[in-house]
């Protein structure tokens, strides 16, 4: 097959240090050292943490508890017996002031379900504990610790950790991903040089949960310190191997990585897994150490906060659900350095611009990044497209971007859909290089929204349809079996009646009769009866000709 | 805090736009251009001049008819370009009307009247330079000889007076300019060849005059290889591929390698080919404008290698000496097809699950034969 290398090709490759590469990329500028130089800090606590109720790809859970409620740290504040969802905790001690709708630290900013809590500011967390001997430990038990710490992947897709790590399919490499293509990002950067070994603890875990061959440790080769660390802290271990990547965005999306050390590609309808592959972030092998060893839940996490217009750039321990203004705050972030106000969070390629700074961190959260005044300008100036291809040169996934855009802009969904639209992974790398400033991202994003909400709409029509048709069915058929009744009903009197004309006019005889000796016998009643009999006629008199008339009309409809 | 902005992503963006796109293959055209002037005289220059205000007038014209944002279009520098790339192309003391209609045409009709840039289907300069060369055949294939084989030194002032009045200051016409000492008129080495072979000559008999030098046109040659250094500077500089013309140039030796084997009497050998005329012009600044061409790498070389291959055929057996503007007007033709059917693999198509799992409805079809 195409693209497929054998295990023991790619394990050659590693071992002198060949890699493969992925088509297309940008290289922009890296701006990492604004951030990187110094150590994670510790901000003081926050008087809110806004923590939305469902932080990952899945399902919504139940909440655990209500207004009022004192929680500490580490407290679960949701729970769902849906093996896909994951909860979510209290990132520190206080009270909770309010269950309901909140700005989301999602691209549309739209509101979601979040727990607010008011810190006392002791800071107290729940008791804990850390299976020590996880190697004796059932998987069980170790899937079930990780998913109740609440990881979700901390590179940015949010997918369940122990899901993806409760794998039944065979895995041959075990991907660490260390990249951070991103210019500006620094989070990983930093974690990998101060806690090298936390994460190999987590590496270890996840590899004695999910028994690969072999585990690949990708940093890119813009941080030797990192990849120095991490080779220290993995050297006992042969079977792990710390690999530098060429920088080159987006090196870091997970079927980039995979492609530039296997070579494989993962099928576009399946999972790396497909391939043999699993990936992490380090940040979530961190957690996952967290979580094992120590029993504590996901509650914080490494932002950068970065860009021009920050006086401080720094890297800080982020509670989940700490409003992005208490980062800049303490950042000494410059609102007159801007343009325009504008914050970003995440990356200058993917990132997503925030409509309020009362957004909270969650635990996708990577970056903070507030751009002076000329950093990365916005581009306002579309203009038309000289169909010069830059964008399919730089495409990592080799579109092409300029017939998306034509179709994409023009709503014919369908070519747009044979040109793969759907493959786009909205790295940016066309938009950054278009000499035409398109914003190209914005039109498939567009465009992609339009084609699944058609599609919503003609799942609709289509059960509505089916519905209809049931009825229309239905009562069809009812009206058929009816039919059916009322006719076998008249054949059989016409019959009754042709065969025994005599004894059917007898019956009729002796019915008149008996109908004669009811009346006789009610000519001569008791006393008690007559009142009775009054009611009766009083009640008759009181229906008047129309109603009597109405009455009849919805019997014969009632038939 | 105020209202914050919000916009799409990516937030970041090369300062790379249109504008400097088309400034920086104009700065590679410079070597070529400087070269020419000097070979050819100060014709060239002038005839850029003219076809530079007509291209920008024109577009300026036309744009404010349509209502369109004129400053905008005008700072991306692709009217200039299209003027200079036609102005470069045809005889430096052709008359004014000339280049003024031929840039006209491209401008107005080939490119506006097809929405403006990115959505004209042909090369405007290559489109352009057809329609003079079907409407003016005279005055467009009076190439004068190479400054160091003229008898008269043709001076700026008779340069501007013969473009504008058909005479130099002096009273020659274009014919008697183009006389040389031995009182024979002179011709392109492209022409002169063809002219030859249909007079019963054999190419080395052919080649045996003072505008050759070893194969090579005297003037002409020096010409190409300045305009090659510009087209390298431009695939370093990343704002063309190499597809183009890499695929085009290899494309006409190969078939010109292919009929000298053939005949080496009358079939030129693929070098007097390359350095002859404008192929190399042709593949690195005229093939590769953007609009009309291919736009996936492998169609890219599809369509270089056609543009190659009708270049060699339609100066063998054509009725024009050159051919660049033909093949490449041609291949704009074919783009669309060519494109359909050289989309790249996208990531993850060649192994999808599905197909791994189900069985094609071609197979299921058999099965069900049986």
């Amino acid at each position: 097959m195409k693209g497929f290398a054998s295990f023991d090709t790619v394990l050659e490759r590693l071992s002198v240090g060949r890699l493969w590469d992925f088509p297309g990329g940008v290289h922009p500028a890296q701006e990492k050292s604004l951030s990187n130089k110094e150590v994670i800090k510790n901000l003081p606590l926050p008087e809110y943490v806004y923590v939305p109720i469902k932080q990952h790809i899945g399902i919504d859970s139940e909440l655990l508890v209500t207004l009022g409620d004192k929680v500490l740290k580490g407290q679960a504040l949701t729970a769902s017996e849906n093996p896909y969802a994951v909860p979510v905790h209290a990132s520190s001690s206080g009270l909770i002031t309010a269950i309901g709708e909140h700005p989301a630290a999602h691209p549309s900013g739209l509101p979601e379900m979040t727990v607010t809590i008011t810190l006392d500011g002791k800071d107290d967390a729940i008791a804990t504990q850390g299976i020590s001997q996880y190697k004796e430990a059932s998987k069980h038990d170790i899937i079930s610790a990780i998913c109740n710490a609440g990881i979700s992947g901390l590179g940015g897709a949010g997918f369940p950790t122990h899901i993806k790590s409760n794998t039944i399919k065979p895995v041959e490499f075990l991907i660490i991903n260390g990249i951070e293509c991103e210019p500006y990002i620094s989070a990983d950067d930093r974690l990998m040089r101060e806690h090298a070994w936390q994460i190999r603890q987590g590496i270890d875990i996840l590899h004695h949960l999910i028994k690969p061959k072999r585990v690949i440790i990708a940093i890119e080769d813009n941080k030797p310190e990192a990849l120095e660390t991490m080779s220290i802290a993995c050297q006992q271990q042969s079977e792990y191997h710390v690999v530098s990547v060429p920088t080159k965005y987006p090196a870091g999306g997970e079927r980039q990585l995979i492609q530039v050390l296997t070579s494989r590609e993962v099928p576009s309808d399946g999972l790396p897994i497909d391939i043999g592959c699993v990936m992490y972030n380090v940040g979530t092998c961190f957690a996952v150490a967290d979580a094992i060893i120590e029993g504590k839940a996901l509650t914080q996490r490494v932002v950068t906060v970065t860009g021009k217009a920050i006086d401080k750039p720094q890297n800080v321990w982020a509670k989940i659900g700490t409003p992005v203004s208490h980062l800049l705050e303490n950042s000494a972030f410059d609102v007159n350095k801007q343009a325009y106000p504008r914050i970003i969070m995440g990356g200058p390629m993917m990132g997503f611009t925030l409509a309020s700074a009362k957004i909270p961190i969650v635990k996708i959260t990577n970056c903070i990044l507030a751009p002076a005044a000329k950093e990365l300008p916005s581009v306002e100036d579309e203009r038309g497209c000289i169909r010069c291809s830059a964008c399919a040169d730089a495409c990592p996934v080799s579109l092409l971007p300029q017939q998306l855009f034509w179709y994409s802009k023009a709503k014919d969904y369908d070519v747009a859909q044979e040109y793969d639209l759907f493959d786009c992974i909205e790295c940016g790398a066309c938009a950054y290089v278009c000499p035409s400033e398109i914003p190209l991202v914005h039109y498939y994003r567009q465009a992609k929204g339009d084609i699944r909400a058609q599609l919503h709409e003609k799942e609709q029509a289509e059960k509505a349809r089916i519905r209809f048709e049931a009825r229309q069915q239905r009562l069809e058929s009812e009206k058929q079996a009816r039919e059916e009744k009322h006719r076998l009903a008249a054949q059989a009197r016409t019959k009754a009646l042709n065969s025994n004309g005599g004894g059917a006019k007898d019956k009729i005889a002796a019915a008149l009769a008996r109908a004669k000796a009811k009346k006789s016998a009610q000519l001569q009643p008791s006393e008690d009866s007559v009142n009775d009999g009054a009611s009766v006629n009083a009640n008759k008199e009181k229906l008047s000709p129309s109603e009597t008339a109405s009455a009849t009309k919805a019997e014969a409809k009632n038939d | 805090m105020t209202k914050l902005q919000v916009a799409s992503s990516p937030h970041h963006h090369n300062q790379r736009d249109t504008g400097a796109v088309m400034r920086l293959v104009v700065y590679a055209a410079i070597p070529g251009i400087a070269v020419q002037t000097y070979m050819f005289g100060y014709g060239v220059l002038v005839q850029l001049a003219l076809a530079v205000v007509t291209a920008v007038v024109t577009e300026v014209v036309i744009l404010e008819i349509r209502k369109k944002n004129t400053e905008r279009a005008v700072k991306d520098y692709s009217a200039l370009l299209c003027g200079l790339l036609l102005a470069i192309s045809i005889p430096p003391l052709a008359p004014w009307w000339i280049i003024v209609i031929g840039t006209f045409f491209s401008i107005a009709i080939v490119k506006q009247l097809y929405g403006g840039l990115g959505f004209n289907l042909f090369n405007p300069a290559m489109a352009g330079y057809v329609m003079l060369l079907i409407s003016f055949p005279v005055q467009m294939t009076a190439w004068l000889p190479p400054v160091s084989l003229t008898i008269q030194n043709v001076g700026i002032w008779d340069t501007i007076h013969t473009i504008f009045t058909g005479y130099t200051a002096t009273g020659f016409s274009i014919a008697q300019l183009q006389a040389t000492v031995d009182g024979a008129t002179m011709a392109t080495p492209l022409d002169h060849i063809k002219t030859a072979l249909s007079e019963g000559y054999i190419i080395s008999e052919g080649l045996n005059n003072k505008i050759f030098n070893a194969s090579m046109g005297v003037g002409w040659a020096p010409v190409s290889f300045a305009y090659l250094i510009g087209g390298l500077v431009l695939i370093k500089a990343k704002v063309i591929n190499w597809h183009i013309p890499a695929s085009m140039i290899i494309a006409a030796m190969a078939v010109s390698a292919v009929l000298s084997i053939y005949d080496m009497s009358t079939h030129a050998s693929p070098w007097f080919h390359l350095v002859n005329g404008s192929l190399i012009v042709g593949a690195f600044f005229i093939a590769t404008d953007p609009v009309s061409a291919s736009t996936t790498n492998r169609g890219r070389i599809v369509f270089g290698a056609l543009i190659g291959f009708w270049i060699i055929v339609i100066r063998t057996w054509g009725g024009y000496p050159d051919a660049i503007a033909f093949a490449v007007v041609l291949m704009n033709l074919a783009v669309p097809l060519i494109d359909y059917y050289t989309k790249p693999g996208t990531y993850g198509h060649q192994n999808k699950v599905r197909n791994m799992a189900k069985p094609s409805p071609a197979k299921k079809s058999q099965q069900g034969d049986k």
